[in-house]
């Protein structure tokens, strides 16, 4: 029953290219596992495959089960299986709704034949915490969460008795996604469901599963209880994965980045794939493919599975499609891929964390005062009345939501979006509106301050080569484009001088991401605008990127405008503190006053969901 | 709400295009007292004449509003060849011009989207790779080469189809339309592939269709789905082709000798009859605008973001 995959291997016969393989693993009826990894590890391909979903042109091999059935080679037991069997919560909730159908429509679609819609809707609804009214609506008139419970309730239609979520709150704030993950954990307990949850974020897997699987460049590395998991890793890669996650709760001087990137599955098919990038590495890793194996048992590893199988209020037709009742076994193996798991050293004891930077009380590089922006057709308005400063030097945090107005804050002091009302100060001169200053002036301005976006796969041009944006950047500077100056350029952000012939399709996304850096410090501006800078990023290039804006803001005596929804980031940049929520500033003051004690409401909330790994974070 | 502000827009573009309609008879070589008066001597008598029907001493903005005026009522002037009131001749014309014109669509409606669906359901075999190929064709075969294409196989060379005219009943005129319809069609046939195919493959590749499938909706369930999501675009271009149809007909039906609005349009313009060729200019410039409006109502059927106002993703 649940879940059993042996052998699978995912090929793209086109090219010949392997892109994951060997991964076998099982999940019973009622238990949670998390499959963890970067981009690149396999982690979105393994669930494919097992539900028989892969992207046109790749093929699948090995054995999969579902439910006691084997279905890899059997595409009408698949198409049976779906939905009533086994189902699947998508990543993204603005995506993944039929955008032209009712939402009460596309529920019902799933229903089992037979089913009455009338009645099964509004249960359903009332199952992920909506209001039956919800189904007269169209998926563009609820917000991101609503949409998530929504695709929720719809991938429940068919009472599937296994659930696979694939990163299910990533596109979400980080308050709705802990309010999300609770729901799914608390349907999944309730249907006594086999639940399989795709993620980059290890804290996150441990609060929300009872078992862990990590996988890294095609393979499975390590596996094993979480709270297990969690108390000491057993493979360095899943060392280096925690270690490069932000602690929430102190700041790191240095946070751990292993350097280099997740490498392609066939680029290491004859060795440990983490052996290049592994501090612990002996010549046997690169010597053979390393088997995953039992470490170890611990038998007083905590049952993750709640008793809730046989609930007396659970609705019936639940029941039906539940497998037998036998109790789940709760696997206390630890695995792992790793030949030295039994010799590694104890895991360091966690670094101290340092205090940041002492206030500086020179004339401000960026003053705002009273900065307003209301958006036509809006009901409020994205800015309503912010006021700030960054010293040179400084590094200003600005936290909040989707809507609080922090990204019109930063294109307002960047110029590309112009306030209804307010000043902003740049270095002392006037820029509250690009359009009416001299050409002089907004040079100047650009001078003074330049700005890195979000998305590093749409901030550079793509038909222009690395070295030829840098050196407009530097032209733009009033700097003749020597190639050695765009050479130093890409070293001063940790790239290669190869790299400066190199057009951006041919970049990982941690490296565009450096690249936009240095087209943006190349005229060595006295405010950088950081605009999300590294929530596309997974965790070990987040580490590396938050690592080199350190470094360049040492160097260069370069203060920051740090945008970001993520607190744990800002914890390891910041100085100072500004919270915005709906277009106000409801708290301010240096780092650790804010983030050790806070005293608004939205701030604690804020606090509050970001995983901690602890399994009561969902509580 | 949508609809009211599309009826407006329409309006105001029917406005402008009148404008322009009317300035035609200044356009038209000679002084307009010739233009008007055509082959007719140009007596004191008919040139007073004249000045009196169309208010030719009176400023040009009090000329255009009685033109308009006249327009208004059903009063299009009188043609200079035939002496017949213009409104008359429209009519007589009219019908069957629209019904080249809607059959034309209906053929090209009925093969073009099957094909495109057909080509997107198959994509990369060798299927799609006929439908593609053909919709270029289609698209780069000019409607009078088809139409004589049409003439010398159908109707000369194996006779199932008559050569000219338009049929007596309803059976018989549908006999005499299908090729001219057809000949229209064919442009429009590998427009729509193109256009049904890119939309469908698109959305074939969505989330929502992946999520569809994932939670076990039948393959005509996921289908109907991605369809609806690409009706947009394909609305789009059905309101190109009947557009393009409107003005294919001036070739078509020479060919076919066929007497229908295209053809008074050539004949007119020989002639420089400007009183009917300004008739035809604004009749087929309403018309154009009334398929835009269409469109305009379609979309908002088939997208609630355009009638509810939402913002489409």
């Amino acid at each position: 029953m649940g879940i059993a995959v042996e052998g699978l291997t995912v090929r793209q016969p086109a090219t010949g290219r392997t892109l994951l393989s060997g991964v076998t693993f099982e999940v019973a009826p009622g238990e949670s596992v998390a499959i963890v990894g970067e981009s690149g590890s396999g982690k979105s391909l393994t669930v494919r495959a097992m539900l028989g979903l892969l992207p046109r042109g790749l093929e699948a091999a090995g054995t999969v089960r579902i439910a006691g059935e084997r279905v890899d080679d059997d595409p009408r037991a698949r198409a049976r299986q779906r939905g009533g069997v086994v189902s699947l919560l998508m990543q993204d909730p603005f995506t993944l709704l039929n955008p032209l159908r009712g939402v009460g429509r596309q529920i019902a679609d799933g229903l089992p034949r037979g089913a009455d819609a009338k009645a099964e809707v509004p249960r359903l609804l009332a199952e992920v915490g909506l209001p039956a009214d919800v189904a007269g609506r169209y998926p563009f008139q609820l917000s991101g969460g609503m949409r998530q419970r929504v695709g929720l309730a719809a991938a429940l239609a068919g009472g599937p008795s296994v659930l696979v979520a694939d990163e299910p709150t990533t596109a979400l704030d980080a308050t709705t996604q802990r309010e999300v993950l609770a729901l799914v954990r608390r349907v999944q307990r309730e249907r006594h469901m086999a639940f399989v949850l795709i993620t980059h974020d290890l804290r996150l897997a441990f609060s929300t599963c009872d078992r862990v699987m990590v996988m890294y460049a095609g393979r499975l590395m390590e596996a094993g209880g979480a709270a297990a998991v969690r108390r000491e890793q057993l493979h360095p890669y899943t060392r280096a994965l925690l270690a490069a996650e932000p602690p929430a709760d102190r700041r790191l001087a240095v946070i751990p980045a292993v350097a280099g990137s997740v490498p392609a599955h066939d680029a290491v098919a004859d060795r440990c794939a983490f052996a290049d990038r592994c501090a612990l590495a002996v010549a046997e890793c690169r010597d053979g493919v390393p088997e995953l194996r039992a470490v170890r048992d611990e038998p007083g590893a905590p049952a993750g599975v709640p008793a809730v199988r046989d609930e007396p209020g659970a609705p019936a037709d639940v029941s039906a499609v539940r497998g037998e009742s036998s109790a789940p076994a709760v696997r206390d193996a630890r695995l792992s891929a790793c030949l030295r798991a039994t010799e590694l050293p104890a895991p360091p004891a966690p670094e101290p964390g340092v205090a940041p930077a002492l206030p500086v009380t020179a004339d401000p590089v960026l003053r705002v005062r009273d900065l307003r922006r209301t958006f036509a057709g809006a009901r409020r308005p994205a800015l309503d009345g912010v006021s700030l400063s960054v010293a040179p030097g400084e590094v200003v945090g600005v936290v909040g939501e989707s809507g609080s107005g922090k990204t019109t804050l930063a294109r307002c002091v960047a110029g590309l979006e112009r306030p209804d009302a307010g000043t902003i100060l740049l270095g002392g001169a006037d820029c509250s509106d690009y359009g009416r200053m001299g050409r002089g002036a907004v040079r100047q301005a650009r001078r003074t301050a330049q700005m890195i976006f979000q998305d590093p796969y749409s901030t550079l041009n793509p038909a222009r080569t690395v070295g030829a944006a840098l050196g407009e950047a530097l032209w733009a500077d009033g700097r003749p484009a020597a190639p050695d100056d765009v050479a130093r350029l890409l070293e001063s952000v940790g790239l290669g001088r190869d790299m400066a012939g190199m057009r951006p399709a041919g970049l990982s996304g941690g490296e565009r991401q450096r690249v936009a850096i240095a087209r943006a410090v190349a005229g060595e501006p006295r405010l950088l605008i950081c605009d999300e800078p590294v929530s596309a990023l997974d965790v070990s290039v987040q580490a590396q990127i938050l690592g080199l804006l350190a470094e360049l803001r040492e160097r260069l005596s370069m203060a920051m405008l740090f945008i970001t929804h993520d607190l744990a980031v800002v914890r390891q940049i910041a100085d100072r503190i500004y919270v915005l929520e709906s277009g106000r500033c409801v708290e301010t003051g240096p780092a650790e006053q804010v983030l050790d004690a806070p005293t608004h409401p939205y701030t604690r909330a804020l606090l509050a969901s970001v995983p901690d790994g602890s399994s009561g974070w969902l509580a | 709400m949508f609809l009211l502000r599309r009826l407006a827009g329409t309006a105001v573009v029917v406005a402008l295009l009148s404008i322009g309609v009317f300035c035609l008879l200044y356009l038209a070589p000679g002084s307009v007292q010739q233009t008007l008066l055509g082959t007719r001597p140009a007596t004191p008598e008919t040139i007073a004449a004249i000045q009196a029907r169309y208010h030719l001493n009176d400023p040009l903005p009090v000329q255009y509003l009685s033109w308009l005026g006249g327009v208004l009522r059903g009063d299009l002037g009188t043609s200079i060849r035939t002496g017949m009131p213009v409104a008359d001749m429209l009519g007589q014309r009219l019908p069957l011009t629209l019904a080249l014109t809607g059959y034309g669509t209906v053929l090209a409606v009925l093969v073009g989207i099957p094909l495109g669906v057909a080509g997107a359901l198959r994509r990369g075999r060798a299927a799609d790779r006929l439908v593609v190929t053909a919709g270029v064709v289609g698209l780069s075969a000019p409607p009078f080469a088809v139409g004589l294409l049409l003439l010398v196989v159908f109707a000369a060379g194996l006779g199932w189809f008559p050569v000219y005219g338009v049929g007596e009943g309803f059976a018989d005129q549908v006999l005499h339309l299908t090729l001219p319809a057809v000949a229209l069609a064919v442009g429009a046939v590998g427009m729509l592939v193109r256009f049904s195919r890119a939309a469908l493959i698109r959305e074939l590749d969505q989330d929502y269709v992946v999520f569809a499938r994932a939670r076990g909706l039948g393959a005509p369930a996921v289908l109907g789905y991605a369809l609806r999501n690409s009706l947009v675009p394909i609305l789009t271009a059905a309101g190109l082709i009947v557009t393009g149809m409107l003005a294919g007909t001036v070739l078509v039906e020479v060919t076919f000798a066929l007497p229908g609005l295209g053809s008074l349009l050539v004949d007119s313009v020989t002639f420089k009859d400007v009183p009917v060729v300004q008739a035809l200019a604004l009749l087929l410039t309403l018309l154009i605008a009334a398929v835009n409006l269409l469109v305009d109502v379609g979309y908002s059927a088939a997208d609630p973001r355009v009638r509810l106002g939402g913002r489409p993703s």
